[in-house]
């Protein structure tokens, strides 16, 4: 029998979320992460089936009269490195809000007054203790729960569950799609999820970050519909209509109109990977949202905006994509810095993991405008390691966060004393995304500089400032949160080391780091195909390295 | 001199017919059943009536009956085919919502006795006596009549009498409010003299056209315009006048005025009804006016157009957003559409191959859409209220969507359509209506409708927001005015309550509220009408407290299939665009 494992594989999770809604509040929790671990396993045999040289691909006409199509693959590297990266995190994420989200976002309200709060808690100790006994097991949730009431309510975790599965199943869609319209629906159709996993779950100022964040997110969306209606009309004219990316790419889009389409793309890309200068969104998106949801923020859905860039403006407008690298390049180099620099002057642990991803996103921006075949692998295998280190990175700040009940990096000092397993993986989810050799992000960091080099070398020696200022900020980071004597805040407040539920979170994310950054082949490996199509779609060679030749 | 006498297609003008009969019987009921029957006996022969012409219809249709009936006035061709179903479907979903009777307590929405001026003795006396206007349903049943016949007229003076079939009883229904009467009796003569004077528009260019044609025939006009003999005068204020007839009708800015507040003070259930299919007989009459009739003129119309619908768009979309009442919202929403659906027009794109988009395509389609979503948005006005009727202001809606998280949802997808988000009817009806201005070379103006598109997103999630996010407001500036007026009439059962103490009973499902005493306006009758409906067993909403209304089956049916329409448009619109593209193509 012939089973469209591709559409299984993405409705599974839709139908998981639909499930929760249904189930009573007990069980969803469970089931929600059962699901999630049900689409890993399946997502794995659907890698396997490519790896054993037979891709899926499914097709079938949905709107055949403006030629849109249900159309999942043929599996790339590209994607399946992407659909590999969503499974992994789902799960890891459910689990890491197993137990937050009934009560509270994570991420609180900033520094508050250390006696107001142990007031607080005396009060919930002698009251409201027996009640709850989940949070005073931890001990150190007590501090958060005394402020829920004065918040707004949050919805349920069943809500929070349903909602993950959705984006998951959404963005596993997304990549695995290879029509333009259903990827645009589901590039805006993800949005919903996301939006409600900020707007009802995040800190105090949530509302007006989701709103913000939808805002930016739709107006980019917007302005790549105005691209994608302008190729529908392209393609109308040159016969039949229709929006499979290998018929868009077989009419050889160039010249004025291929030029406009491809801004109206790049923009909506932009917006969601996110670049300087339509960053100003993920900041306060990733601050106000939990741990959680700005894994998923990050780590998934502003990888569409470079999975984008690579699919659709390279692989559909190469001429213009190669008549707007020097732009490009500029603004890659621009988020590089910025986003290193804004990350130094952070006082905020949420804002400052999202201020080094606009750094990260810049360069992978960056190897893929550079049009080398190992700056292009360099980047795709970035977007996989940045997830990684990220989402690590998010979730251990979110561990702390939640202990300490603030965000700002002066309400920490001398925490590795008190939680010194909590500091250590916060080390070296920081060395990860500073890109220490050993670790994955080395050699994505180190493929993207030495590609970029080799065609522009002004512009890698620049972005090269990106990896001294990932140093600082991390660096700094770390010595101003975990060493120097423990503060009284400190120690009141961070009474527990991560348990065993937030380790096991965080040990498939440190096992892949170190894996893929030891042994990072079998992804090169897999993704080299799609960087040869792309870059021979575009008339481009690797430049022979010259740089021997001339020290002669 | 012999007289030939005309022979009529009757078979192909059946659904026409059977309509108008229906409506003729309708007042005939009116007269010899007693009243307490009339409502049951008006509800079924409507039903019925709508049933029968729908069947005629799709058995028309699928048949393929085509051709220009009734001596040339009446073309029965794929597109009315499509208008006429779409017409009757959202007709009776909007009808639906007339029925409802047990939201107000047992009594409809329309006003008891509609002669009675508001606040009088005369008025009280008709509520004790619970008389209804069920007249209501033959001149509903009138109005559809002259909408099908207004899509379907190939004859400029058949389309004439058309629209005033169709308008005279909407002006009438307008003013039938049972809350808020005065308001309803404004937005009714508002609507009167402003239709009035726009049908006097479209009457004048008639005249202007017939004088530039020698015939009333649209295909005689073409041929007129081909040969191009006449002076272009006559011509262009010919176009003039009967454009702003119809532009009038569609609410396309600077001609949508009326539209807010006729909008907003008519029973929800007629604003239902005119924002789903007044809109789409209008459209479907300038379809076929300017691609019939003008289609000659293209290069003149055009740019004119196009300047219409971004003014349209831009000026619903603004206005929108500083709205703070549901329902003058979904006013402008509407003039929003119109916007974008004039964007199709303006393209005038013809379908090259079978499986091209057209612009009356892409228009039939969106029309569908956006009726569909609109029945089902004004439904759910008319379920949230307070002890006072509807509660419609935007502050009233804050955090439902935690208290009623179905119909909150269902109200959302509404939104979601309406902003064009995909997985929703609306999305695909916004594109296909953009491609198709694009093929006809208007670019730009899908640029500007992309960008204005973002602002109509914006107060749509709004409301999004506010039903989910926000925290109910206390109302006390209107509980102590209210308490002051109504606390007597009402009696103990309400008057005690708390304000907010009702909160957890309406939470739970199936207490909801009901009983819902009278406006200000008629409070004099609201003692009697409360003695009447309320009983101990159902928990009273407490003054100033918004809930969701106890409804009949009828409005929550509405909801539902509207939403099911939504849905499954968004998800699989392709049979449903296929419908709409075969039916592109006018007959002349």
């Amino acid at each position: 029998m012939n089973i469209p494992w591709l559409t299984v594989l993405g409705l599974l999770p839709l139908a998981g979320a639909l499930l929760l809604v249904a189930l009573p509040r007990t069980a969803a929790r469970a089931a929600g992460l059962a699901v999630s671990l049900l689409a890993l396993v399946l997502g794995g045999w659907v890698v396997a089936q490519h790896l054993a040289g037979a891709p899926l691909a499914e097709q079938v006409p949905w709107i055949p009269q403006i030629g849109a199509y249900w159309a999942l693959g043929p599996t790339d590297g590209l994607s399946l490195t992407m659909v590999a990266l969503t499974l992994v995190l789902t799960p890891v994420v459910l689990l890491a809000s197993w137990r937050d989200e009934d009560r509270r976002g994570g991420a609180s309200e900033g520094v508050r007054d250390a006696a107001a709060v142990r007031q607080r808690e005396q009060v919930l100790v002698g009251a409201g203790g027996p009640e709850r006994p989940e949070t005073v097991g931890a001990g150190a949730g007590g501090g958060a729960t005394a402020t829920a009431p004065e918040q707004p309510r949050r919805w349920s975790a069943r809500a929070f569950f349903a909602l993950v599965l959705a984006l998951e199943g959404f963005a596993l869609l997304a990549f695995l799609t290879t029509d333009v319209l259903l990827f645009f629906l589901l590039f805006d159709a993800i949005l919903l999820p996301m939006y409600f996993l900020i707007g009802a779950f995040g800190g105090p100022n949530r509302r007006r970050a989701a709103s913000r964040f939808l805002i930016f997110a739709l107006g980019g969306g917007l302005i790549m519909l105005a691209s994608v209606i302008g190729l529908y009309v392209v393609s109308a004219r040159a016969g039949e209509p229709s929006f499979l990316v290998a018929d868009l790419a077989a009419l050889g889009i160039d010249g004025e109109v291929g030029r406009w389409l491809f801004v109206g793309f790049f923009i909506a890309f932009a917006v969601k990977a996110p670049m300087v200068p339509v960053h100003t969104w993920l900041p306060d998106a990733a601050e106000e949202s939990t741990p959680a949801g700005a894994v998923l923020l990050v780590g998934i859905l502003d990888k569409l905006g470079t999975f984008g860039m690579i699919r659709f403006c390279l692989g559909l407008f190469p001429e213009a994509s190669l008549w707007a690298t020097p732009v490009v390049l500029v603004l890659a180099l621009v988020s590089i810095l910025y986003g290193a620099l804004a990350a130094i002057g952070s006082k905020d642990l949420m804002r400052l993991v999202a201020f080094t991803s606009i750094s990260h996103f810049g360069f992978i921006v960056l190897g893929i405008f550079a049009w080398t075949s190992q700056s292009m692998s360099g980047s795709i295998l970035y977007m996989l390691n940045h997830g990684l280190s990220t989402a690590a990175l998010f979730l251990v700040v979110g561990y702390l966060v939640k202990r300490r009940g603030s965000r700002s990096i002066e309400a920490f000092g001398g925490v590795q004393k008190v939680a010194p397993v909590t500091a250590g993986l916060l080390l070296f989810a920081g060395l990860s995304t500073l890109a220490l050799p050993g670790l994955s992000s080395f050699v994505s960091e180190f493929l993207v500089l030495a590609g970029t080099f080799s065609r522009y070398p002004a512009v890698a020696a620049v972005a090269t400032l990106g990896i001294v200022l990932a140093a600082l900020y991390i660096l700094i980071m770390y010595q101003r949160t975990m060493t120097g004597p423990v503060t009284d805040d400190v120690r009141d407040h961070v009474r527990s080391d991560l348990d065993g539920r937030e380790r096991l979170t965080l040990a498939p994310l440190v096992v892949l780091i170190v894996v893929l950054g030891f042994f990072p082949a079998p992804v090169l490996d897999a993704v080299a195909p799609v960087v040869g199509a792309t870059l021979e779609q575009a008339g481009v060679t690797d430049p022979a390295p010259s740089v021997e030749q001339e020290a002669n | 001199m012999e007289i030939t006498p005309p022979s009529l297609e009757y078979a192909r003008l059946m659904p026409l017919i059977v309509v108008f009969a229906g409506a003729c019987l309708g007042v005939l009921v009116e007269a010899v059943t007693p009243r307490s029957a009339r409502w049951p006996v008006q509800v079924g022969l409507t039903f019925l009536t709508l049933l029968v012409a729908g069947a005629l219809t799709v058995s028309g249709w699928s048949a393929g009956d085509v051709g220009i009936s009734a001596l040339g006035s009446v073309a029965v061709d794929l597109p009315t085919y499509f208008v006429w179903t779409a017409l009757l479907v959202l007709g009776a979903l909007s009808l639906l919502l007339f029925t409802e009777r047990r939201l107000n307590g047992g009594v409809s929405a329309f006003a008891p006795q509609a002669a009675a001026v508001p606040g009088s003795v005369d008025e009280e006396l008709a509520i004790r006596a619970r008389t209804e206007h069920s007249e209501v349903y033959p001149l509903a049943l009138f109005s559809l009549f002259g909408m099908m016949l207004f899509a379907a007229a190939g004859d400029l003076l058949v389309m004439f009498v058309a629209l005033e079939i169709l308008s005279l009883p909407l002006y009438l229904v307008c003013a039938l409010a049972r809350r808020r009467r005065l308001l309803s009796q404004e937005a009714g003569l508002k609507y009167f003299l402003l239709g009035a004077l726009a049908s006097a528009f479209f009457l004048y260019g008639v005249a202007m056209l017939y004088g530039y044609a020698g015939s009333f025939d649209l295909a005689a006009l073409d041929a007129a315009i081909s040969a191009g003999q006449q002076s272009t005068w006559l011509l262009l204020v010919g176009m003039a006048g009967v454009s702003i007839g119809l532009l009038f009708k569609v609410a396309a800015v600077p001609f949508h005025s009326w539209t807010p507040d006729v909008y907003t003070g008519a029973p929800t259930a007629v604003t239902a009804f005119m924002a789903s299919c007044t809109k789409i007989a209008a459209v479907a009459a300038l379809l076929r006016v300017f691609y019939v009739g003008l289609g000659g003129l293209r290069w003149d119309w055009q740019p004119l157009m196009a300047l219409l619908a971004v003014l349209t768009m831009a000026v619903g979309a603004l206005l929108a957003i500083t709205q703070t009442d549901v329902k003058r919202m979904l006013a402008y929403s509407s003039i929003t559409h119109a916007g974008f659906m004039l964007t199709a027009v303006t393209g005038a794109s013809l379908s090259s191959g079978a499986r091209d988009l057209s612009s009356v395509g892409a228009t039939l389609f969106y029309l569908v859409a956006y009726g569909a979503a609109s029945v089902g948005a004004f439904a759910v006005v008319t379920l949230i209220r307070d002890r006072n009727g509807e509660a419609s202001s935007l502050d009233d809606w804050a955090g439902l969507g935690r208290r009623h998280p179905w119909l909150a949802g269902a109200f959302s997808v509404f939104m979601l359509s309406f902003a064009g988000i995909p997985l929703t009817s609306g999305f695909i009806a916004k594109v296909s209506v953009f491609e198709s201005a694009w093929s006809g070379g208007y670019a730009w103006l899908v640029v500007v409708g992309v960008v204005l598109s973002l602002l109509a997103a914006y107060f749509y999630l709004r409301v999004i927001v506010t039903l989910f996010f926000a925290e109910p407001r206390p109302r006390a500036a209107a509980v102590t005015a209210d308490a002051g007026t109504a606390g007597p009439d009402v009696g103990p059962s309400s008057g005690a309550e708390p304000a907010g103490g009702a909160t957890a009973e309406a939470a739970e499902p199936g207490t909801g509220a009901l009983s819902l005493a009278t406006r200000r306006d008629d409070a004099a009758a609201s003692a009697e009408e409360t003695s009447v409906t309320s009983t101990a067993s159902r928990p009273e909403l407490g003054a100033g407290e918004v809930g969701v209304g106890r409804a009949g089956v009828a409005t929550y049916a509405a909801v539902a299939v509207a939403v099911a329409l939504t849905v499954v448009f968004g998800l699989v619109p392709g049979p449903l665009l296929e419908l709409a593209l075969q039916a592109s193509v006018f007959l002349r």
